[in-house]
């Protein structure tokens, strides 16, 4: 529903059969590499599969919302589910704290049964005979559910459980108090030696997530030649290790250049954007406006031993939150111009919306 | 090959060498595959057998290349194997790791390898060597900043093409000096370049179908006259398609 289709070359391999290797939480991806769950499931089918192993991803972050949190919780909770060992360093005093406000993942089978039952009892009782059809449906679920080994939805409001963070596979650090990248940089380096890079099988898949990652309460922050070469020394760690740093930075504290230079470092770059609360104009042309709470931007995807580019449908997408709980990822959809209102014919609302905000695009 | 694609023909005669060749992209548009090519191209010519290349990469490491120009046909470890094909790998091991050579980013220790490759080198295959450099803006972080190391290292570079005729071909990201007021580094490449390939987005954005847009400026050593070609491409696994803009059907 929400999700664009990315790429489909008659040639690709189909990977659906291969698709249980040794450790869960793990999946082949094209061109020989092997994909973890960011642990937002539609952010996991836009991007092909998910986050490839080797791969430095960067979330530019709204500098009025914590919308880059909810991407941060979801990847590590979806670390910490499956058991893979995870490097969080933060600029707050105390980051052990964070790990209290992990999301859980949502039980799968009540969540589903609730979700089909009304549908199928309306099916039937238009079309009993069409029954064999929605055996197959049950099944396509099945494996669906199967898959979500891979994948879990997060359910915001349940916190994660004590049993998945009491593991010793939990490192955190506090960035604000260092003066300089030297610890942090060896943190990061003794943690992906857990991981060495060798043809054959993975035992085990690491995740680093460094939050704000130049705040301004860091004391290095204005050193952007030693944050550029620390950036490059963890991707180059990354890249030859079995492992994904997920590091958010907020864009506009950076120099236009230095920002440039961290934007083609990154392997996956996303953007979060908050949308103004009551914006009625914006109201009027997208639909569902009132259940959104920020834009996505997938401004590059990661192309690692591969040079054909990833080009997405759509590229803006809208955050939301179903039920309050789940997040969802879902295509800007233009609400149907009101006849009644009596606005001109001209001014349609692709023109207005475009010349409004440069970020949207349909 | 031999037909030549609009890319083999804005770059014009059969060999490069001697000839500087600078690519440049942006965040949205990718340059890399052009780099692919080129390397491609110098290792596969036909006639030119004894075609070495040196490659310094900042940017991804061998298994990277290896499988895209495998997809290209042209299998790089065989290559390396005969001489052919040099890679220097400046990703992994990170010259700042060493604390004593901090002021010079291992730029020089770097530059003294490629030399001591290339006259290492029997004479036969001297006249043909490529350099190239994937990026150079990541060359920029292992100095610190400091454009002049970087600057030194391509001159020495430049050197070497007068001194063998090598070819010099870098990678490098345009719009991170955009919006710098004196952006020397850059300006100096594009003084250096005899090529100037550029990549950029359309300006109605991406699509499935063009992918972006080349501008080419060849500005022939012989010739006074520059040749300036503009044409798009869609990139594939093992080609990359070229067209005239509106001349697809």
């Amino acid at each position: 529903m929400s999700v664009t289709k990315t790429r489909t070359s008659s040639f690709s391999r189909n990977f659906a059969s291969a698709n249980s290797s040794q450790i869960p939480g793990l999946k082949h991806g094209p061109n020989g590499t092997m994909f973890i769950s960011s642990g937002i499931p539609d952010l996991d089918k836009i991007l092909g599969g998910g986050f490839s192993l080797g791969s430095l991803v960067m979330v530019m972050e709204d500098a009025e919302a914590p919308h880059h949190m909810l991407l941060l919780r979801n990847f590590m909770s979806q670390g910490l589910v499956h058991n893979q060992p995870l490097l969080y360093a933060s600029p707050s005093k105390d980051p052990r704290q964070f790990l209290g406000t992990l999301p859980s993942p949502a039980v799968p089978k009540d969540d589903k049964s609730s979700h089909r039952d009304p549908d199928q009892e309306k099916g039937l009782r238009i079309a009993w005979q069409y029954k064999k059809y929605f055996g197959e449906n049950q099944h396509s679920f099945d494996s669906q559910g199967g898959k979500h080994e891979f994948c879990n939805e997060f359910d915001l409001r349940k916190p994660l459980e004590r049993q998945f963070l009491s593991g010793k596979h939990i490192d955190c650090i506090s960035i604000q108090d260092s003066p300089n990248l030297v610890t942090l940089n060896d943190r990061c380096a003794t943690f992906l030696s857990q991981f060495p890079r060798s043809d054959g099988s993975i035992s085990s898949v690491g995740r680093i997530a460094i939050q704000s990652f130049c705040a301004p309460q860091c004391e290095f922050s204005n050193m952007e030649w030693e944050m550029l070469s620390f950036v490059r020394s963890l991707k180059g760690m990354v890249r030859s290790s079995n492992a994904v740093a997920f590091v958010t930075f907020p864009p506009n504290l950076l120099s236009p250049s230095s920002c440039k230079r961290w934007q083609h470092m990154a392997d996956t770059l996303l953007s979060v954007k908050a949308i103004p609360d009551e914006d009625k104009e914006l109201e009027k042309l997208l639909t569902g406006y009132q259940d959104m709470v920020g834009l996505l931007n997938v401004q590059k995807v990661a192309r690692l031993n591969t040079q054909v580019p990833v080009i997405l449908e759509a590229t803006t997408l809208s955050i939301k939150l179903k039920k309050r709980r789940f997040m969802v990822l879902e295509c800007l959809n233009q609400a149907p111009i009101d006849g009644s209102s009596g606005s001109s014919y001209g001014t349609t609302g692709s023109c207005s919306v475009s010349s409004k905000s440069g970020t949207l695009d349909f | 090959m031999e037909q030549g694609t609009l890319l083999d023909e804005a770059l014009g005669s059969l060999h490069l060498s001697g000839r500087v060749v600078l690519l440049e992209d942006c965040v949205e548009t990718s340059a890399a595959f052009v780099l692919h090519h080129i390397l491609k191209r110098s290792l596969s010519q036909p006639p030119h057998s004894s075609n070495v290349v040196v490659f310094v990469a900042f940017a991804h490491p061998f298994s990277h290349y290896d499988r895209i120009l495998r997809r290209l046909g042209c299998n790089l470890v065989v290559q390396k194997d005969n001489n052919r094909f040099f890679f220097f790998d400046v990703l992994v091991d990170c010259p700042d790791g060493e604390e004593g050579k901090n002021s010079d980013g291992g730029l020089v220790a770097l530059y003294g390898k490629i030399q001591k490759t290339i006259s290492a080198l029997p004479q036969e295959n001297k006249n043909c060597i490529t350099v190239m450099i994937d990026d150079i803006s990541l060359m920029e972080v292992a100095a610190k900043g400091s454009t002049n190391l970087v600057l030194d290292f391509l001159h020495y570079c430049h050197t070497l093409v007068s001194e063998f005729g090598c070819s010099l071909v870098m990678l490098n990201h345009d719009d991170i000096y955009s919006d710098t007021v004196r952006p020397s580094l850059i300006l100096q490449m594009e003084y250096l370049a005899d090529i100037l390939i550029r990549a950029e987005p359309l300006a109605t954005g991406l699509a499935s179908d063009v992918h972006g847009q080349l501008t080419v400026l060849n500005s022939g050593k012989e010739r006074s006259r520059n040749k300036l070609s503009n044409f798009q491409f869609k990139v594939k696994e093992n080609s990359v398609e070229y067209f005239y803009p509106g001349s697809r059907t």
